[in-house]
């Protein structure tokens, strides 16, 4: 058994609070800064990775990357500005490749 | 599409062999596909909820921590938040569903004292609030991540496991029947052969 750390990624912004509960933050303005955080967090002994989704939208290969690994645990996270529906989408899909329908939005779709 | 053999007796039973065993690795793969699929809709109906939830007190939170810089000045807040005492670490466990291992994390309760990492003299009373929010947070966030992971592997093992039984039973097993039923044919046939010829040579030796 051993100790994790839980990372977060996104505008300094929205990060900011996290800071004070132990949380190790990484405040990136744009994708190259994005880039090279996660690749400090893929190095480094990381059990959860929250990332925003405006951060995680401009690097989306490097997240898919982490998210086909057993460790880190990506989870996306809206922030201060709200919600982009990322997260959701990716449930979505998650549904989509096993079931082969969507069963949990198809309501609202169509 | 029959596969090309030699049709002989020894053949045959080998794909005899073959096909049983396809047709037992089939109905195996259809149960842990059945299995995989109920354990999925479980999880994945929890995900949405848990994710809906937490989008909902994060954006809340959000607006708390806004509301908490706007009264102080950028720099003493994050004078404030620059060390903090708390520090949070995970434990983590793997988890096996069904074969597919996906991690299990657990917040380590540590005994530390809830206070917060400055001075009250300069900070203000939104920012404790907040704070206090974003932790209740964080541990439901835990959960969300651990959760989506495994729904992400879940769902990557349920789409394998269907390939390899629509292969089996597209593929493989019409084609083993197919090539077996060939060769029995061409046995047959040639035992026939055998037989006339024999009755006709009995015929000639007869006369």
């Amino acid at each position: 058994m051993s100790m994790y750390k839980v990372a977060v990624v996104g505008d300094k912004d929205s990060i900011l609070g996290f800071k004070a509960l132990g949380v190790t933050t990484y405040p990136v303005t744009g994708s190259e800064e994005a880039v090279d955080a996660l690749q400090q967090i893929a190095k480094g002994k990381f059990a959860v990775v929250c990332i925003t989704e405006a951060v995680a939208e401009q690097i989306q290969p490097q997240v898919e990357a982490l998210q086909n690994k057993t460790l880190p645990a990506v989870v996306l996270i809206p922030n201060n500005k709200g919600t982009l529906g990322l997260g959701m989408a990716q449930i979505k899909r998650n549904a989509e490749k096993a079931i082969g329908a969507d069963i949990l939005f198809g309501k609202e779709g169509s | 599409m029959e596969i090309r053999v030699n049709p002989t007796r020894m053949e045959l039973n080998r794909l005899r062999g073959r096909l049983q065993m396809a047709v037992r690795g089939h109905k195996l793969l259809k149960d842990k596909r059945d299995e995989l699929m109920r354990q999925f809709l479980d999880l994945i109906k929890e995900n949405k909820r848990l994710r809906e939830e937490l989008e909902g007190q994060l954006s809340r939170s959000f607006a708390n921590f806004l509301l908490a810089s706007a009264v102080m000045s950028r720099e003493t807040l994050e004078e404030a938040l620059m060390y903090p005492t708390a520090d949070l670490t995970v434990e983590v466990e793997t988890e096996n569903i069904m074969s597919v291992r996906a991690p299990k994390i657990t917040v380590v309760e540590k005994d530390v004292q809830e206070t917060a990492p400055y001075g009250f003299a300069t900070t203000s009373g939104e920012l404790d609030s907040s704070i206090a929010t974003l932790t209740k947070v964080m541990t439901k966030l835990i959960e969300l991540a651990a959760l989506e992971k495994k729904v992400h592997f879940l769902a990557d093992e349920i789409d394998k496991t269907r390939r390899r039984v629509n292969a089996l039973e597209h593929v493989m097993i019409p084609e083993l029947e197919q090539t077996i039923r060939y060769i029995r044919m061409k046995l047959d046939e040639s035992e026939r052969s055998t037989l006339t010829r024999l009755m006709k040579i009995k015929e000639i030796v007869r006369a």
